[in-house]
């Protein structure tokens, strides 16, 4: 298949109730963090983006939201083309100028400080992060606790970015600035936002 | 005009086109991660005027889906016109199912006042909002107010409330009184009585507030700290009624005064309709403080209870809901 | 036995069709018909769209009729259907300096390059009702002119020649304009968002600031250097093609006020300007959006901030008309939950009150006893 009908097929099968169902799924595990919302493939993205990030992508970005792509997915012209086909996002030259960045290889990503964590005024200009990860249960496992957890909340996604934990803790001490995170799974999801502490990590 | 409408000007689905439910998500989402904070979004017009529930109902129509059940609450009822008339426009709009049972419901959308019965998990509460910034009436410029929120500069809210409290020998703010959410952001709860303030903190549902013509969203996430400002001197207090519910006997929820006669005859009632409606139809109903187990609901000998600021509604006592004759 | 005085959905749908009779009125009397307030009630129709910020004659028309003639219920129709059109780019800059004029005056200068023309205006007519009209009698065709071969240059460039009015401002050309439908205000704000701002505001409200600076609070020396009304051409680049293309005329009235200025520490003595430009022919508006848009680039010319019509927050938060009667219209809606809590304190405070006023008094006998 050529880049061209790679960029033009695999979008949602219904735009107004794929992206509605796929929002609720993502607001569920941001206001829920650590909560695992499972997610049906919705659409149907080149390799190496997954179902799962390219539905996020599909229901939250567009073409008022720069996005920065990771080297992997940089380096694949047909996910560009069909990310830019289905959302109009202008991709970001810098992770600081991104709204959103897609990563797909989380442990050898760039350092969540170099993405934009919004100001002291509008904080809420900050880069959402959306990670794609193998799984959600058979990595280390992360203690939760923080707003949207009622006592704690256990979260064990692979490949996760390098001293991820020392990282986050740095990204909580910059509240209310900071970055949000998606972590894709396959058919799941789940979130981290920048108000979620890590309290231990097992090995 | 012709008497047949013609293709002049065309609608679309749920109102909102994609875009701005897109825009509205986001910052939705950023909303949630940073609770308490008033995130700024491109607010629509919306075909309702503004001041009349338009940040509401964006933020509505934007996470509202097919299997979502809505409620419209306006002072707590459902049958007020304003509560009617949103209730009909999403209906209208968004073909979804509505009720007016707090329970059944996966949405509310609701002016004034934060439903009697306990919110769950899988439930989402989304208030209508006129002035977001609880810096507003110390403040009126937006540029001053934002940098307070910046720098967590906060000495002018409690200026001001100790200034009632040497003037008026109390906090003189009944309602919208403000909150600090997970000991950061100062919020305004909104137009609701304080009387619901404590309904806020740690709520297992997620509530969302829309501010259409300020162009403002803010958020509580879940089981988060909401805490109302005072004193360790005067502490924050809610308000309580001498007497229940005229109707259903209800104690410890908020009542309104209804008016009976011109000679100052009153009687109080229980805001929230659907509350009191529950109550009166089946006296087994868990509403009445889970403490229904006599027949009857008749567990009228239990002794008075000291009022709290507590969701549950307690039975009724004996001989109660007369006073108002 | 209590009976809760509420509106359910059959109150609301009998007075939804009460209004639509009322609307409607006499039925032995002809329904009016939208080309009908096109053509005879064109300014109310402009004032609509220009408001509106939606140029479309004929939905501004049905607005109005909807509305039953109430401008702001019209306007806010108007906004309401714009909001959820798509957007599919931004035009070129319009050139007014290339209208076709219907009309220009200026008051600067007694004769200039292009002349005077006064159009259609009411200007000059005695404000006679007149008889005729009402009876329906036939109007005369107007006069006509030759058209003219000498181009209209704008006031603002004949006084540039001598470089004592401050250039026009520009933009970096990679400047993406900004949209206060789509985007949140934010303040202090680009000159251009603020006219956008200004454009859409309510003609009463700008027109009482305007008249204010006149009166003397932060008086700005204007000089109508030049109002014009006519057609202007868009163009919208497409990224595909290499040239912009027409998309069609609109019809604009356009004024440059120009303000003697003394200088200040940033800027030298000069002539500054002050600009409005509204949908349709509308000068009052044009005109008073002219002496608010002076006003408030006080900042930027280092002038003291000295009264409302300087104040950039206070005038663009409350210049837009749907926003301000949505608000002010809201108190009808019921807020007794609120007034209930209010009655309570008050009471509370006023029981206080009388308890301490009576046990002075009982003091004061006692004192007074002793």
């Amino acid at each position: 298949m050529d880049i061209a009908t790679q960029s033009i097929e695999g979008g949602f099968a219904d735009p107004v109730f794929n992206a509605q169902t796929v929002f609720r799924a993502v607001m569920d595990a941001m206001a829920r963090p650590g909560s695992v919302q499972a997610l049906s493939p919705l659409a149907h993205p080149p390799a190496p983006l997954s179902a799962t990030a390219g539905a996020v992508a599909l229901s939250l970005c567009d073409n008022d939201t720069p996005v920065w792509l990771d080297p992997r997915l940089q380096a694949e012209a047909s996910v560009k083309a069909w990310l830019g086909f289905h959302t109009g996002s202008p991709l970001a030259n810098t992770p600081a100028d991104a709204h959103f960045a897609i990563v797909a290889n989380p442990a050898e990503m760039a350092a969540l400080d170099g993405f934009s964590q919004g100001t002291q005024e509008y904080p809420d200009r900050s880069t959402t992060l959306v990670l794609l990860v193998d799984d959600l249960a058979s990595g280390p496992s992360l203690l939760l606790e923080g707003p949207g957890i009622e006592k704690t909340a256990m979260i064990a996604p692979t490949g996760m970015p390098r001293h991820f934990v020392e990282q986050w803790r740095q990204n909580n001490q910059r509240f209310p600035r900071g970055v949000d995170i998606v972590l894709a799974a396959p058919g799941s999801l789940a979130c981290l936002p920048r108000t979620t502490r890590i309290k231990t990590m097992e090995a | 005009m012709n008497a047949q409408p013609t293709e002049i000007a065309t609608y679309n689905f749920a109102y909102l086109d994609e875009q701005t439910k897109r825009m509205i998500r986001r910052a939705i989402l950023k909303g949630i991660a940073i609770p308490g904070y008033q995130v700024p979004f491109a607010s629509r017009e919306m075909p309702m005027p503004y001041g009349w529930g338009t940040g509401g109902v964006q933020v509505t129509a934007s996470i509202i889906g097919p299997d979502d059940v809505l409620k419209v609450i306006d002072q707590g009822a459902d049958d007020t016109t304003n509560a009617v008339s949103i209730r009909a426009f999403f209906k209208k709009v968004a073909n979804v199912a509505v009720t007016t049972e707090t329970a059944a419901a996966t949405i509310i959308q609701t002016r004034h006042r934060i439903p009697e019965h306990p919110l769950t998990a899988r439930q989402v509460l989304v208030f209508q909002v006129p002035i977001p910034e609880p810096l507003r009436f110390l403040e009126p410029r937006e540029t001053e107010t934002r940098k307070m929120h910046a720098l967590e500069e906060y000495g002018l809210m409690h200026v001001k409330l100790y200034e009632d409290i040497a003037r008026h020998g109390r906090i003189a703010t009944t309602y919208a009184y403000p909150v600090k959410v997970e000991g950061r952001y100062v919020m305004d709860p909104s137009p609701t009585p304080k009387f619901d303030n404590p309904k806020m903190h740690r709520s297992p549902a997620l509530q969302l507030f829309g501010a259409g013509r300020e162009k403002r969203i803010y958020a509580v996430p879940p089981f988060t700290d909401v805490v109302s400002l005072d004193f360790e001197d005067h502490p924050f207090e809610v308000q309580t009624f001498d007497q229940p519910c005229a109707l259903c006997a209800a104690e410890n929820v908020y009542l309104d005064e209804v008016i009976l006669d011109d000679h100052g005859g009153h009687m109080f009632v229980c805001s929230d309709t659907d509350h009191c409606e529950k109550r009166r139809a089946d006296p087994t109903s868990p509403l009445w403080g889970g403490r229904a187990e006599g027949a009857g609901g008749g567990s009228l000998a239990t002794p008075p209870t000291t009022p709290t600021p507590a969701l549950r509604a307690d039975p009724p006592r004996k001989g109660e809901g007369k006073e108002a004759e | 036995m209590y009976v809760a005085v509420k509106g359910g959905e059959a109150a609301i749908a009998n007075a939804h069709r009460l209004l639509a009779d009322r609307r409607r009125g006499d039925r032995s009397v002809p329904a009016l018909r939208l080309d009908q307030i096109v053509e005879q009630l064109a300014l109310g129709v402009d004032r609509v769209m220009s408001e509106g910020s939606l140029y479309d004659r004929e939905l501004a028309a049905l607005a109005v009729v909807q509305a039953r003639g109430d401008m702001i219920e019209a306007i806010f129709l108007v906004r309401a259907y714009r909001t959820t059109l798509p957007r599919f780019g931004y035009t070129s800059p319009v050139d007014t300096g290339a209208m076709q004029v219907e009309r220009r005056v200026s008051a600067a200068y007694k004769d200039l390059p292009g002349g005077q023309v006064l159009g259609p205006t009411f200007d000059y007519t005695h404000r006679l009702l007149d008889p005729e009209l009402a009876a329906g009698a036939d109007v005369e065709a107007p006069a006509q002119r030759p058209v003219e071969a000498e181009a209209m240059p704008s006031v603002s460039s004949i006084l540039a020649h001598e470089g004592l009015i401050e250039a026009d401002g520009d933009m970096p050309l990679d400047h993406v304009p900004g949209d206060i439908t789509r985007e949140p205000l934010q303040f202090p704000m680009a000159r251009d968002i603020r006219l956008q701002a200004l454009s859409r505001g309510d003609e009463g409200f700008l027109l009482a600031l305007g008249y204010s600076t006149q009166r003397g609070y932060a008086r700005n020396h204007p000089f109508a250097g030049e109002v014009r009304i006519g057609e202007v051409e868009l163009e919208l680049d497409i990224p595909e093609l290499p040239f912009a293309v027409p998309i069609g005329s609109i019809r604009v009235t356009e004024c440059q006020m120009v303000n003697q200025f003394k200088g200040s520490a940033k800027a030298p003595p000069q002539f500054t300007r002050g600009y409005g430009l509204v949908f349709g022919q509308s000068e009052r508006k044009a005109m008073a959006m002219a002496l608010c848009d002076r006003a408030l680039r006080a900042s930027e010319l280092g002038e003291d901030v000295v009264a409302a019509a300087q104040d950039e927050e206070f005038v663009i938060s409350h210049s837009d008309n749907v926003q301000a009667t949505g608000f002010v219209e809201h108190l009808k809606l019921p807020h007794y939950v609120d007034f209930q809590a209010e009655l309570d304190l008050v009471r509370r405070m006023r029981a206080e009150y009388e308890a301490r006023e009576s046990s002075d008094t009982a003091e004061e006998k006692r004192e007074a006893a002793e």
